[in-house]
């Protein structure tokens, strides 16, 4: 036997070309318009802002340790929160996965070779760039204090922190979301492969459609609600101003509308991937995939009539609490039906326990329970009792870093030969999606309680009653904050030593595992045709291990 | 029908064109949306405070709003030709069409500016000597100043991007029909909202 040459770090073979190999210059990075390095072009942004925010979370976390503030003076404390909020809402949790996950495979799957508009793709990312670095540069500046919300009158009138920037940086990177949004809409509507018909979408490409639907109609408010705010505090606009007739509860209608649909941008990529990921895993067919789809499709569409359920307290009128409390009751019925499906796929399916499959399965639970809290906040008279308390905070962490951030380990693990080329170590993977699941659970379940005991959000001192579930809470991060840590060792190793992958190396079926692995520039080197429905891992109808019909009774 | 010059991924002219048309009223959308917001802020002022809103709107001036919205009119028609010609391939049309947009643009913006400073030197900024007293006066007045401000920011971008098809050399700009019509969209836009805006701005309490 010869020695064969090194193929080197990037390619899987000596001479072989592909996206990652095409050009290797800095400059060919940052003027890319191929959408598979733009998504890893985010997926840098990303991990950057999701461990400031985390820092910031950890801040948080160590100050309630104790009742008194020793670590944090109080508006230290609101700078804290108010960094935390902000940066993992805009400038992580609603680009994470259609950015990078859905950046990279949507055009894959699809069966194109681009994405609709590569020029908007490339500038949406130096728009999102842009609005990241005024942001911080709001929090190296001295920070805001106004909480993610940016409530009126104390965001325009009162507060004595850097609104304006940090209003600035949300507003531009907002654009860069629905730059994002309409190149996918446009990208599903024309660039699908020959026999993709709409009902043989992979599930993940219909979340990004609907996501992008969210996007393009959301966004364009939130910027709107942003502007005027800056109107006011910039130019004395009296806008939201009570003393010249304004009104600071349109300000947050405005917000809310934006801001309660963007929960559903943070959820539905996170839906998509752990469908594609758990019909993989289990080796079954998605149960009930139209109803998946228009399941996704209701919750974009009812996601926008109920953003007066953050309002119940704010002097809204008892009607419209009434109105939008029934209507939030109704999103849980496609939410539901999802989760239903996803049990039902995992039936009689032959479960692989592997890293994807561990963080799937840990977001079908926590997004159950975060969705089931989240009925008791649609409730009125629940909410009155709970609103601005910790069982706020704990049921929106459960969806959006027990659903969200879960799914989008599990994507990155699952996709991670495609994208990379390389295996991780499944041992070590498997350790920080238990440890992941461990440690989320330990840090925001007694947040539950402690709401439910009337601890309310926001405060950097408590009395000593709630000690116990603080440092409880505080312990659990400690763990979950290695779980986020330990894959950055273990994926950055698999970069170098990890054994080269295969083109499917999860046997799974999906466009995209028909490509090389990493994929060449052009995606396919001949263009796919499609002929058959999405999820082929059994014929129609077939269940493995199916019981044998037996005659005789059973006996106990 | 000239040649058209195809932008990846496109595999021919129609489906080039199918996809800018499909992303600029996309994006138009999402403008209705923006602007949506704004008209909402209105649309509450106007309702909880009517009298003292209709109070400050009429200290508008008419005839600046009107002779804007001739202008305005126009550079849309003026638009509608130069993307029709562009079509055709009447190159030389279809340039001096465009010089005429952005005149009337630039028109628009100069009589935006006098009206500013008639508004100005009237006091009529909200703050310490805005000169109507009632209640909800300086609620139109934000939304004056911060909606034709943002009118007029949508127009020079839109400026930009007509000069932008100026740029592209003479020979070429058959063949670019495809970004005409994406052009025109957004100055129609542009437009659009300035219909609105008209009635709104000028016509409220009088």
């Amino acid at each position: 036997m010869t020695e064969t040459p090194e193929a080197g770090l990037l390619a899987r073979e000596p001479g072989e070309r592909n996206y990652l190999t095409d050009g290797t210059t800095v400059r060919s990075w940052l003027l890319t318009t191929d959408h598979k390095r733009i998504a890893l072009l985010y997926a840098a942004g990303i991990t950057f802002f999701f461990f400031l925010g985390g820092a910031a979370a950890t801040l948080i976390r160590a100050e309630l340790v104790t009742p008194k503030g020793d670590l944090l003076s109080a508006d230290t404390y609101n700078r804290v929160f108010t960094l935390h909020g902000v940066i993992m809402v805009w400038f992580f949790l609603v680009p994470s996965i259609p950015t990078t996950l859905g950046n990279f495979l949507l055009p894959l799957m699809i069966g194109a070779d681009e994405v609709a508009y590569p020029k908007l793709n490339l500038f949406s990312w130096y728009l999102w760039l842009s609005g990241g670095l005024l942001t911080l540069f709001a929090l190296l500046a001295g920070g805001v204090d106004t909480g993610w919300t940016f409530y009126t009158p104390f965001s325009t009138l009162y507060s004595n922190s850097h609104v304006l920037l940090a209003a600035a940086g949300v507003f531009v990177a907002g654009f860069s979301s629905i730059a994002t949004g309409i190149n996918f809409l446009a990208t599903i509507h024309l660039l699908r492969a020959k026999g993709m018909t709409w009902m043989r979408l992979p599930l993940f490409a219909w979340s990004m459609y609907t996501t992008s639907l969210v996007m393009v109609l959301a966004t364009p408010v939130l910027a709107m609600a942003l502007l005027l705010v800056f109107a006011e505090r910039a130019f004395g606009m009296p806008i939201f101003d009570p003393r010249s007739g304004g009104d600071p509860i349109l300000f947050q209608h405005l917000f809310w509308f934006y801001s309660h649909p963007a929960v559903y941008i943070m959820v539905l990529p996170a839906m998509g991937v752990v469908s594609e990921v758990i019909a993989c895993e289990a080796r079954r067919r998605v149960f009930g995939y139209e109803f998946m789809v228009y399941a996704m499709l209701m919750i974009a569409l009812i996601g926008f009539m109920v953003w007066g359920h953050h309002m119940f307290v704010s002097g809204q009128s008892p009607f419209a609490s009434l109105v939008f409390s029934a209507l939030s009751f109704v999103i849980a019925v496609p939410s539901a039906i999802k989760v239903f499906n996803w049990t039902g796929t995992l039936y009689r399916g032959q479960i692989r326990f592997s890293t994807p499959m561990l963080y799937a399965l840990g977001f079908v639970g926590l997004f159950t329970l975060g969705g089931l809290t989240g009925l008791f906040l649609a409730s009125l008279p629940v909410d009155v009792e709970l609103t601005d308390t910790y069982f706020v905070t704990a049921h929106f962490h459960y969806i959006m870093v027990g659903g969200s951030v879960s799914a989008f380990f599990a994507g990155l693990h699952f996709w991670w030969p495609k994208i990379t080329g390389r295996m991780y170590s499944e041992t070590m993977g498997k350790f920080a999606a238990v440890s992941m699941f461990f440690g989320f659970n330990f840090t925001f379940f007694p947040q539950f309680i402690l709401g439910y005991m009337g601890m309310p959000r926001r405060y950097h001192e408590y009395p000593p009653e709630f000690q116990p579930w603080q440092v409880m809470s505080s312990t659990g991060a400690v763990v979950l904050a290695f779980a986020y840590l330990w894959p950055l060792f273990y994926l950055t190793w698999s970069l170098v030593k990890g054994p080269r992958a295969d083109d499917n190396p999860h046997d799974a079926t999906g466009l995209e595992w028909q490509t090389s692995s990493p994929p060449p520039t052009g995606n396919f080197n001949t263009p796919p045709v499609v002929t058959e429905a999405p999820y082929g891992y059994h014929p129609q109808g077939f269940a493995p291990h199916s019981a044998a019909p037996t005659e005789q009774a059973q006996t106990p | 029908m000239t040649d058209t010059a195809l932008q990846k991924p496109w595999a021919d002219a129609e489906r080039q064109r199918v996809a800018t048309q499909f992303g600029v009223w996309m994006f138009l959308a999402t403008e209705t949306l923006f602007f949506g917001g704004i008209f909402l802020f209105y649309t509450v002022s106007r309702i909880e405070n009517s009298a003292g809103f209709m109070a400050g709107a009429r200290h508008t001036d008419v005839w600046f709003g009107s002779i804007n919205t001739v202008v305005l009119l126009t550079s849309s028609l003026t638009m509608a030709i130069a993307e029709r010609a562009v079509r055709i391939g009447a190159v030389p049309l279809a340039r001096a069409m465009y010089f005429a947009t952005i005149a009337l643009g630039l028109c628009f913006v100069t009589v935006k500016g006098f009206e500013y400073w008639k508004d100005v030197s009237e006091h009529l900024l909200p703050g310490r000597d805005f000169p109507i007293a009632q209640t909800g006066a300086s609620e139109f007045w934000a939304f004056y100043w911060t909606v034709t401000v943002v009118h007029a920011i949508h127009l020079t971008i839109g400026l930009g991007i007509v000069a932008r098809m100026l740029l592209i050399p003479r020979d070429q700009l058959a063949a670019r029909w495809t970004t005409a019509e994406g052009t025109a969209l957004y100055w129609h836009l542009v437009d659009v909202v300035w219909v609105f805006l008209y009635p709104l701005l000028y016509l409220a309490g009088r």
